[in-house]
């Protein structure tokens, strides 16, 4: 790997560079942003899974300990 | 389930990006008459691309969505349509970067390449408060779908349009005349632009899959706690 990198080519980084450099920056930016922006959503739906999993536990617990109450609410 | 076979992709896509980048900075040439600066190339052309593609195809699932009525149809439409606007954001970015590195100006008016772009570009901006003003989901729905078939025809058209007028400095790269691209330039292109390509499915694969577990979540929570009122108006449809 180290022999294939040293007979590359090198990177002319002068006035030519900062440029190139930006531009895949930019892309890799957005990627990113993209990416977290993502991991937030599923940060979300995975919170609001949890408060619906205790909902659903405390509903069956409560069913197993008194089934009658259900047909006393309503 | 949008989720089949996202991982797989998602590897692919890795392996072609690297792969791509690998040619790009140690295989292609170094062109005669940009030097370094036509690297921008091989990333801002394959964008340009999919992009473009992406609202062609953003209408296709539009019209599918209006012979069927499916509203899964219509979830397709709007992610193809908002992941190329995201993708048309880093083509005008590395567009005017690579145009302040050559011509020396961030923006040229005069150019038909550039401007074209711009307004396809802002044709889609249009999208989202177009969704935002109608309410109803169905009709919200509906008109979208009409939106992205009639937006998505004229995107050929402008591109042929824009083929058809005299450049002025926008390059044309694959021009049936003067010889168009060596072969190792083609190469590496025609792999950034699948590694592109591939990305761009990748993302809205992810996209609906977050939509999908999203709206799932919704109708757990309707049938757990009954109906759940309705935070004002919704762009993206809702996908089950």
């Amino acid at each position: 790997m180290l022999e294939l990198l040293a007979g590359a080519p090198a990177l002319p980084l002068d006035e030519a560079g900062k440029y190139v450099a930006g531009a895949y920056v930019v892309f890799l930016l957005l990627i990113v942003v993209y990416v977290a922006i993502m991991a937030a959503k599923l940060q979300r739906i995975e919170r609001e899974l949890r408060e619906l999993a205790v909902v659903a536990e405390s509903r069956a617990n409560g069913a197993t300990a008194a089934p009658g109450r259900e047909e006393v609410n309503a | 389930m949008y989720s089949q076979g996202l991982r797989p992709l998602s590897i692919a896509t890795v392996v072609a990006l690297a792969a791509g980048l690998a040619l790009v900075f140690f295989y292609a040439p170094l062109d005669a008459d940009q030097g370094f600066i036509q690297k921008i190339f091989y990333l801002h052309v394959p964008l340009a691309i999919t992009s473009l593609v992406g609202f062609v195809v953003g209408g296709v699932f539009a019209v599918l969505h209006l012979r069927s009525g499916e509203r899964r149809w219509d979830a397709w439409s709007y992610v193809s349509i908002h992941m190329s606007v995201i993708f048309g954001v880093a083509v005008l970015i590395t567009g005017s970067i690579w145009a302040k590195a050559s011509w020396g100006h961030w923006w040229v008016w005069e150019e038909p390449t550039l401007v074209s772009f711009l307004i396809v570009f802002l044709l889609y901006a249009t999208y989202y408060p177009f969704r935002y003003a109608i309410e109803d989901p169905e009709r919200q729905g509906r008109y979208a779908s009409v939106f992205a078939v009639t937006a998505g025809a004229f995107v050929p058209l402008n591109f042929m349009a824009v083929r058809m007028a005299q450049s002025l400095v926008h390059p044309r790269v694959f021009a049936t005349t003067n010889g168009g691209l060596p072969g190792s330039m083609l190469l590496t292109f025609l792999v950034c632009l699948a590694a592109t390509a591939l990305l761009w499915i990748t993302l809205v694969k992810l996209e609906l899959t977050a939509k999908s577990a999203s709206g799932q979540l919704k109708r757990l929570r309707r049938a757990l706690e009954g109906p759940v009122p309705r935070a004002g108006s919704r762009i993206a449809p809702e996908v089950s």
